[in-house]
């Protein structure tokens, strides 16, 4: 089923640009591929470990902004700007975390909104580096002499990276490292009795994630050529959460379904000015109360049963 | 004491008696459900927005401001029966997303229906400031700290005296013992969502003579709220209070002593130093987890 599942899709990935009529389409598919790949990081967190991060968004907005500030105004290479954010989001997530997972509930939540916020914060202050709330422009990123450009070239990108992550992702879920953090989500206690370092995985998932998103954010960030602070802010990581809700915790292809369907969803809404927050709310309550395990899931468990 | 100090006392104090509200409603809620809901600020927006709009259509204000808070309770007793109640026995990460969902659409339609504009009114009470100690003291000031300890007194006495109060408190140790010896707890549910919904309501309308208000205040105010409520101690009334003071005091300095540009970003700063060092937050019951 899993092998079938990553099959379909890369088979998806190699067509797809038979069927996409112009650059607009282009540019939609890879805005779906980089937020599927942030979203199957977030998933990890959600639907593996139970945790919820309302701040993934201030994670990729470091990974954008390491990648704009450090090429421009300190003569780095992009691939190096784009490993130090990275490892700043990584160290950021594990400081944040060490405290919170040492208590029980929902603390992670309050944690990593304050921290997205602080971010988006800082990153409008300090105007110096950032441009301030206009934002800034982002050096094309260039590799071995050849400098990607164009919406074709970053699809192929994108869609090599998705295809590795999906890998990566279900690959992760079976080892045991996946079985400790499954079985973690199902009875915190049970599986620290069966030996499970209940706050180090969760710690290690949660910094995985953050490193994700924090990648992304830079490659991203090399694609449009523009950073502004909105990225890092609370209704981008909002869009995040809703786009694992919908596609289904826990569940790898749940995460891309979900990615995508939520890309295009504003495009389709384009038309329906303001109407946009409205439509994302309406969609995160009813699928947590009619379909609270994601369509994904849903749809499996429905064919599995016949 | 220096004037200046007074002053970001002052201004600390008035904003910090509106935190003190959303913690108490954030309090409420997490006491009779367990659910943290992040909707709470959106009902401290629509206070202030509904307030402005039924002044402009002509109602004399304290009509507009009983409407005001009449309206933010009946939308919270809506999502409770639209969106927690179906949900029942969900995962609290699910109830999170829910309450998350429901902020949106209320922001959202408020943001359709009123615009993006920001808005205020006049100050309850017209007239020259009051000069203490070097420092200004406006009316609206009073109007916040005066009517925030009358509610505080109320509450107190709900939960005291009265049998509703005390059905709430039981289904906050122990909804099945609650059920058992005859307490409604879906009403209780209701009935808390309704209380919250209007404390915040009448913390947003006191404070936007004197901040302002526009469709996404809620957002900053109801976050700030719950960060008010796990300083003091995620369950406990008194530790509201003191949180929703403190924090706002910390802000004010902060704002006045260091930089206001990162004034929001204090809060959220404190809140890492609370939960690091004193993780069940100031007043925090000692809880065992039972399996």
């Amino acid at each position: 089923m899993k092998r079938r599942g990553i099959l379909l899709l890369g088979a998806i990935l190699l067509l797809l640009p038979l069927l996409l009529p112009n650059a607009f389409y282009y540019d939609l598919a890879v805005r779906m591929a980089i937020n599927a790949v942030v979203v199957l990081g977030l998933n990890l967190l959600i639907g593996f470990a139970g945790q919820i991060s309302l701040g993934h968004a201030g994670f990729y907005g470091i990974g954008a902004y390491a990648s704009a500030i450090l090429p421009t105004q300190f003569g780095w290479h992009p691939l190096a700007a784009l490993a130090a954010g990275a490892v700043a989001a990584a160290a950021l997530a594990a400081l944040v975390a060490k405290p919170i997972f040492r208590l029980r509930g929902h603390y992670l939540a309050m944690a990593t909104l304050g921290l997205g916020i602080v971010i988006t914060i800082v990153l409008k202050n300090e105007a110096a580096y950032t441009g301030g709330p206009d934002g800034m422009t982002v050096p094309p990123l260039v590799l071995f002499g050849f400098e990607l450009s164009g919406e074709k070239q970053w699809y192929w990108v994108f869609a090599a990276n998705l295809m590795f992550s999906v890998w990566a992702c279900s690959n992760l879920m079976d080892s045991p490292f996946g079985r400790a953090l499954r079985a973690l989500h199902g009875s915190e206690v049970a599986s620290q009795g069966a030996g499970v370092d209940v706050a180090r995985y969760k710690m290690a998932i949660f910094v995985f994630s953050a490193f994700f998103a924090s990648i992304m954010g830079s490659l991203a960030a090399h694609y449009i050529g523009f950073v502004t602070p909105n990225v890092a802010d609370f209704s981008h990581s909002i869009e995040l959460v809703t786009m694992v809700v919908v596609g289904g915790m826990a569940s790898v292809l749940g995460s891309v379904v979900g990615a995508v369907l939520l890309t295009a969803l504003p495009q389709a809404l384009a038309t329906f000015e303001g109407w946009e927050t409205v439509a994302f709310g309406v969609i995160l309550v009813l699928f947590m109360v009619v379909l609270p395990r994601g369509l994904v899931p849903t749809l499996a468990a429905r064919f599995a049963r016949r | 004491m220096s004037s200046q100090f007074l002053q970001f006392l002052i201004s600390g104090l008035t904003v910090g008696a509106t935190y003190a509200l959303a913690a108490l409603g954030f309090t409420l809620i997490y006491s009779a459900s367990n659910v943290i809901n992040f909707a709470q600020g959106e009902f401290i927006m629509l206070g202030g927005m509904l307030t402005v709009y039924f002044t402009h259509a002509g109602l004399p204000l304290p009509v507009a401001v009983a409407l005001a808070i009449a309206v933010p309770a009946l939308v919270g007793m809506l999502v409770e029966k639209l969106a927690i109640e179906p949900a029942k026995g969900a995962e609290v990460v699910s109830l999170i997303i829910i309450t998350i969902g429901a902020s949106l659409v209320i922001r959202g339609v408020i943001q359709i229906w009123l615009g993006k504009g920001t808005f205020t009114f006049e100050p309850f009470t017209s007239g020259a400031p009051i000069v203490v100690g070097g420092a200004v003291l406006q009316w609206q000031c009073l109007w916040v700290l005066g009517v925030t300890a009358a509610i505080v007194v109320a509450l107190w006495f709900f939960f005291r005296h009265t049998l509703a109060g005390k059905a709430i408190l039981a289904t906050s140790c122990n909804p099945v013992a609650a059920q058992l010896v005859g307490i409604d707890t879906k009403w209780v549910l209701l009935v808390s969502f309704a209380l919250s919904a209007a404390m915040g309501a009448v913390g947003g309308i006191l404070l936007t003579p004197l901040t302002m208000t526009s469709y996404d205040v809620g957002i900053m105010l109801g976050l700030k709220g719950f960060v008010a409520a796990v300083v003091g101690g995620l369950g406990s009334g008194l530790g509201a209070l003191a949180g929703g003071l403190l924090v706002g005091i910390v802000e004010a300095m902060a704002a006045g002593y260091i930089s206001s540009a990162y004034k929001d970003a204090v809060p959220f700063l404190l809140i890492f130093v609370i939960l690091f060092f004193m993780p069940r937050g100031l007043f925090g019951a000692k809880v065992t987890e039972r399996v």
